[in-house]
């Protein structure tokens, strides 16, 4: 990667003879905080870019809103409304109205504020399970990148049969297997959807581990521990941030798969569970598309936030896609 | 490497992944934490000390481990996944083997249809990168790829089989066929294909803007190739630049891409499947989940694993006929 012109360095090499003035003595510079400048600048240079792509941009908009509602649910309808006993509940499988802007479910409760809590459940679900993947993903493609031999071999191997096991029949066995809660929910997810990530952050190792001041680092005597820290990691962590994005994206469908399967926690809102319970009220033979059109459309739109925003980094980050 | 040996190796890494898939399959049911026999018996009204003794004697618990290996790897072998739960009395052997022909017509039809269209989709919004007909293609990819099926699904039932507002009710609810109407022939042709229209248009559907994807991606790396500057240089026209040129190399990681999606298509098929009532070993996965049958889903799990790896293993081969390189390589 070429140093951008503002970037501080070490050497203003040899003394070119024109510049007789005595400068102020040369400041002692803190490698940490340069390689911190470093990163700043390289950052602003790709939310530069960032910022052209119009599509990245929608979906970063989306993305933020989904997070405040998030956050914000409290603020946006009460936790009450959630219980089947609410007081505040309505008349069972009505249709939108003023009161219930989404219509009511089995119990009475307002969908809307159904579809509300849901995004925290889905959101949270997403995002841990993502931190799982790719934790596991990018420990075992930096290991097999950088050791190389057997170990690899052997890594690889593993990735490639994990990759060949069908997903969802996978997750659905060690969700049935194990007691339905958000936390299995998540580590299921989480230890099914890293294979990828695994081959994408070797095939980014092996392409840095050879550049030339790898090389010298090595030379200079830094441990293998320093290499991958200081060196290796920093250089796989934009690409392995564009995969988590994508990778957040798959997690939330997955999770309302699975919840809409019955492999959820039978006590949390989550988009899923809603439509599960939905379609097991029998909502679609009688037509209470209030019930069931909310919470698909907030999966589709999270989804596509996060795939948006994906792609966009994508185009920036991985180097297969940069030359086009 | 010779093609014998070529496919030599694939075949043996094939099995393999199929002998690493059957390994982990074992110890799944067994690193669990718990006694897997009380897990079997958790909820159900036979849920007694003397009934969890004798499931896992009958399980084989009892043994020590590597004698339970042989004893897996043996039924296994010989398609015997114990009696299935919630089908009293059933072997899963044969539950399973009377639900895959539904499947594997949803399956093949559909998965064969959306790779067409999205393939044709793919190959003009390539060539007509940007066009009005490029954006328009790629947002309804992109809505359908974030789309989850089973969701879709419940749309399709609610408007073509439950007639909503101004859709008169078209299609059946669910189903293979329409019970006890006994008919023969090709009335009964007729009524499998009416049951299996709606659960068919939704996989193809899902999974068409996946493949459009995948081919429009192939096809742009390949237009910037120097032999089709080459081609152009020449004269040739561009009609004939891109189907003689450019779509059979852009083709050739599609077509494996395409048999390497079949593992989700199975995921797919499992939730439509079940939208749809549609008596299929998706459907069966469904019932399996509710009942907690492992016995049964073990086998699905295993059935659904064979499956893709040897769509794998077809794909590897068939792409060594297609690409001679990848044989030198």
């Amino acid at each position: 990667m070429r140093p951008p012109e503002a970037l501080p360095t070490f050497e203003e090499g040899p003394p070119t003879g024109t510049e007789l003035e005595p400068g102020p003595p040369p400041e002692v510079r803190d490698p940490r905080r340069i390689a911190w400048t470093r990163r700043r600048i390289s950052a602003g240079r790709i939310w530069k870019t960032y910022r052209k792509s119009t599509l990245g941009m929608i979906g970063l908009a989306a993305l933020i809103l989904f997070v405040l509602v998030a956050i914000f649910a409290p603020l946006l309808a009460s936790k009450e409304g959630l219980k089947a006993t609410c007081p505040c509940n309505g008349i069972l499988f009505s249709p939108p109205s003023l009161k219930y802007p989404l219509g009511t479910d089995n119990f009475g409760r307002s969908v809307l504020t159904l579809t509300i809590w849901g995004s925290r459940v889905s959101l949270t679900v997403g995002l841990l399970a993502t931190a799982i993947s790719m934790i596991i993903g990018s420990l075992i493609g930096i290991v097999a990148g950088y050791r190389g031999g057997v170990s690899e071999s052997v890594l690889m191997r593993l990735t490639d049969w994990f990759l060949v096991i069908p997903f969802l029949p996978l997750a659905i066995v060690l969700a049935s297997v194990l007691s339905p809660s958000l936390g299995v929910i998540t580590i299921v997810i989480g230890i099914t959807s890293w294979p990828s990530t695994a081959r994408i952050v070797r095939a980014q190792v092996l392409s840095v581990k050879t550049r030339p001041y790898v090389e010298r680092s090595r030379a200079l005597g830094a441990s293998g521990w320093h290499l991958n820290t200081r060196h290796i990691l920093p250089n796989v962590g934009p690409l392995i941030f564009a995969n988590t994005i994508l990778t957040v994206a798959i997690a939330i469908l997955s999770e309302s798969t699975l919840a809409f399967l019955g492999l959820g926690d039978p006590l949390s809102i989550s988009w899923g569970t809603t439509l599960q319970n939905a379609f097991g009220s029998g909502a679609a033979y009688t037509g209470q598309w209030w019930w069931i059109v909310p919470p698909g459309l907030a999966i589709v739109f999270v989804v596509l936030a996060f795939t948006l925003c994906g792609f966009a980094l994508d185009e920036i980050l991985n180097p297969k896609l940069r030359q086009r | 490497m010779g093609t014998r040996r070529y496919i030599l190796s694939k075949v043996l890494q094939a099995l393999l992944t199929l002998a690493f898939v059957m390994v982990f399959n074992f110890f799944l049911f067994r690193v669990i934490p718990g006694d897997p026999a009380a897990l079997l018996l958790r909820g159900t009204a036979a849920y007694n000390q003397q009934n969890v003794e004798q499931v896992t004697h009958d399980l084989g618990l009892d043994r020590p481990l590597p004698q339970q290996f042989l004893v897996y790897v043996e039924d296994t072998l010989t398609l015997h996944f114990g009696d299935s739960y919630f089908l009293q009395g059933q072997d899963a052997r044969q539950v399973i083997s009377e639900r895959i022909w539904p499947t594997l017509l949803l399956v093949a039809t559909s998965t064969i249809a959306s790779a067409i269209l999205g393939l044709i989709i793919g190959i003009y919004s390539g060539w007509r990168r940007g066009s009005r007909f490029d954006v328009g293609a790629q947002g309804f990819t992109l809505f359908v790829y974030s789309m989850p099926e089973f969701w879709f699904g419940i749309l399709v039932l609610m408007a073509f089989a439950g007639g909503v507002g101004p859709f008169p009710s078209l299609f059946p609810a669910g189903g293979y066929a329409t019970p006890g109407a006994d008919l023969t022939g090709l009335a009964h042709a007729a009524d499998v294909l009416n049951h299996l229209a709606l659960p068919w248009f939704v996989l193809v559907v899902a999974y068409m803007g996946e493949y459009s994807l995948i081919m429009r991606n192939s096809l742009i790396d390949v237009m910037n190739d120097d032999f089709v500057m080459t081609a152009r240089a020449k004269g040739v026209r561009e009609k004939q630049i891109l189907w003689r040129h450019i779509v059979p190399n852009a083709f050739l990681p599609t077509f494996t891409l395409v048999l390497l999606s079949l593992g989700f298509i199975f995921g797919g098929a499992i939730t439509v499947e079940y939208v749809f009532s549609y008596p299929g070993l998706g459907l069966l996965t469904v019932q399996a989940i509710d009942s907690k049958d492992f016995p049964l889903l073990q086998g699905l799990f295993l059935l659904f694993s064979a499956a893709v790896i040897i769509a794998n293993l077809i794909a590897d081969i068939l792409y060594s006929r297609l690409d001679p390189r990848v044989r030198a390589g």
